[in-house]
């Protein structure tokens, strides 16, 4: 005599699920639906990412060998002037690379979803450039070391944001192209403010304005990667628990209530916590273009539409980041390009790109 | 007759502008009730605020004897569907994808797809017969079948209580009546409580076993078709000058338009 449905929910059990391409695990009361391509292509872009970083460790004037820069990482490094560079130069740049381009990924699939447009990304609704304002002031207006540059940069982008919110705001709702387009105006009004602080400024505040504006791996220290780790450690999870909200949103607010979701604090939260993501990058290592922008419709074209993938798009900023500061050390420009200004780049012909593709802006 | 959900005595505003005041109306269980009126008379403000996606500014609406407001927004989502007239198909979401989504209210956070998740999205996709369209995308599909499909993720929802918003604009005339028969059927074969707004007054009379006629944000009549349907009624809402026969078909009230009385200066 057996007792099968006991024994059926001993262990987990694979299960069907309607929409093809996902994946369920039953076990007793409780599922989990995934799908498998879109964990496939998370761990493919971790797994690239790690490679890139730690060969990108071993680049710079001082060669460190990919077997050395792994041994010290593995805390079983020799000392000397190789683990010094590797864990106080070269890693610190690294993780700041990769922190920041995660925390820009899932900020831009954040906005993407809410403003129900590709064009809605931190640094083109304002966020990025209001962050950038809070630095620049700090840095033109008191003359701030880069701890307090940092701390300006996030109390810059959120305070943007809070204006933008508030004026896209309308009878206790937030409408997607509203937002898109206050922040657009409101962004344009701070990069003049920028450009107005840059010219006030004495001329050593502003050539160091300049640099931090480009946008920039160089030099980043643990204190510098520590905010945006934490931050992105934190908060990529908990926005990724509200994806399935956001994407219901995506059908209409009146759809979405009716589904039971609590649209307006779900949008509030959401916000505040992308926002909070793109300014920490942006405090790490000043405005990177393009990441916010591509990671989210990138991931996509991998890994299949559904909800939206927040987790996915993280992966791929980080990953996009983390090449793209590789390829501006190796390319032979013989000037150290800053990150920045490669991803504008890129970033540039990207945007084009989608624009004239135009099926789903 | 008991009544499964009732505004009682609302008045309706957006932004300051009162679109209905003081309405009540109550849906009886188990029929079709239907809305009706002229154009802006607040039929889908009503609904809308049925489904408690607008706050009346006076009254309350009350389901199953409670105030809609005390029962939490999953809750009422479990009780309560609402098909909007509006809606957008994320890019490149299929169908099975879109469906699926109707399950939401039911779903948890370690408990995200249960074996009754599988079969109401089945029995949706069966009953709307969409089930061989499961892995088009919905952007491909015609107008017809799209709203079968919008219909099957509210029907996935399995509220015993659905309010669709003019749920055939924008369909022909044939697949206008598929989509009126498949609601009969929920009602009748479901056992499902319906509330729709339709703009065409036979079909209205032809699906209706209550019938609701709104004006400038006021009920001015209620009940079944065949009492509420007179020559002096549709003069008085509709500006419309008509006679009323009886449909050969359904036996139900059948309108024939005469002339527009209203004056167009």
């Amino acid at each position: 005599m057996s007792a099968p449905a006991a024994h059926r929910n001993a262990s987990p059990t694979v299960a069907k699920h309607a929409a093809r391409g996902s994946a369920v695990w039953r076990w007793r009361g409780l599922s989990l639906a995934w799908r498998p391509r879109r964990a496939a292509v998370v761990l493919a872009l971790m797994a690239t990412t790690a490679l890139v970083a730690a060969v990108a460790m071993t680049v710079g004037t001082f060669h460190v060998a990919l077997a050395d820069v792994l041994a010290i990482l593995a805390g079983r490094g020799e000392g000397g002037v190789a683990e010094r560079i590797v864990m106080n130069i070269r890693l610190p740049r690294v993780l700041a690379g990769v922190f920041a381009g995660a925390a820009l990924g899932a900020s831009g699939a954040v906005f993407q979803s809410v403003s129900r447009n590709a064009l809605g990304s931190p640094d083109v609704i304002g966020f990025t450039t209001g962050a950038a304002t809070g630095a620049i002031s700090q840095i033109v207006l008191f003359g701030g070391g880069p701890n307090q540059v940092a701390v300006a940069a996030v109390i810059g982008g959120v305070l943007t944001a809070a204006v933008v919110y508030l004026l896209a705001l309308r009878g206790g709702m937030v409408g997607g192209y509203r937002l898109l387009l206050t922040g657009i105006g409101v962004g344009a009004i701070l990069g003049a403010l920028n450009g107005l602080l840059l010219v006030r400024g004495a001329l050593d505040d502003a050539v160091n304005a300049n640099l931090w504006l480009a946008g920039s791996l160089n030099a980043r220290k643990w204190t510098h990667v520590y905010p945006v780790m934490l931050g992105t450690l934190a908060l990529v999870p908990l926005l990724a628990l509200g994806a399935r909200r956001l994407s219901l949103m995506e059908m209409g607010d009146d759809l979405a209530r009716q589904l039971g979701v609590a649209v307006e604090r779900t949008r509030l939260l959401s916000v505040f916590g992308a926002v909070l993501l793109a300014a920490l990058a942006t405090a790490a290592t000043g405005p990177i273009a393009f990441v916010a922008l591509a990671a989210p419709q990138l991931v996509v074209r991998l890994g299949g539409r559904s909800d939206l993938p927040v987790i996915g798009a993280a992966a791929m900023g980080a990953c996009l980041l983390v090449v793209a500061d590789l390829v501006t050390q190796l390319a032979p420009l013989g000037a150290n390009l800053p990150i920045g200004r490669m991803t504008g780049v890129i970033g540039g012909v990207y945007l084009i790109w989608l624009l004239t593709r135009g099926r789903n802006l | 007759m008991s009544e499964l959900l009732a505004a009682r005595e609302v008045t309706l505003a957006y932004d300051g502008a009162t679109v209905a005041r003081d309405v009540s109306v109550a849906v009886p269980a188990g029929r079709v009730t239907v809305i009706i009126g002229p154009n802006a008379c607040g039929k889908t403000t009503l609904l809308r605020a049925l489904a408690r996606l607008l706050a009346p500014k006076s009254g309350n609406v009350v389901l199953d004897g409670k105030d809609i407001r005390r029962y939490g927004t999953k809750e009422v989502a479990r009780r309560l569907g609402l098909l909007p007239q509006a809606m957008t198909a994320p890019f490149g979401i299929t169908v099975a994808d879109l469906v699926a989504r109707g399950r939401f209210p039911h779903q948890e956070l370690f408990r995200q797809w249960s074996p009754a998740d599988e079969e109401a999205v089945q029995a949706a996709m069966r009953l709307t017969r969409v089930t061989a369209l499961a892995e088009r995308e919905v952007d491909e599909l015609s107008g017809g079948q799209r709203q079968r499909v919008w219909l099957a993720m509210v029907l996935a929802q399995q509220t015993p209580l659905m309010l669709l918003d003019e749920p055939t604009t924008y369909l022909d005339i044939a697949h206008q009546l598929d989509v009126l028969e498949l609601c009969r059927k929920l009602n009748r074969e479901e056992g499902r409580t319906l509330v729709m707004v339709l703009h065409d007054l036979n079909q209205a009379a032809r699906y209706a076993d209550h019938l609701v006629v709104m004006k400038d944000g006021a009920v001015v009549a209620e009940g079944a078709p065949a009492d509420v349907l007179t020559v002096e009624l549709l003069a008085r809402t509709f500006a419309l000058e008509a006679r009323i026969a009886t449909d050969p078909v359904s036996s139900t009230p059948m309108v024939i338009p005469v002339a527009s009385l209203e004056r167009h200066d």
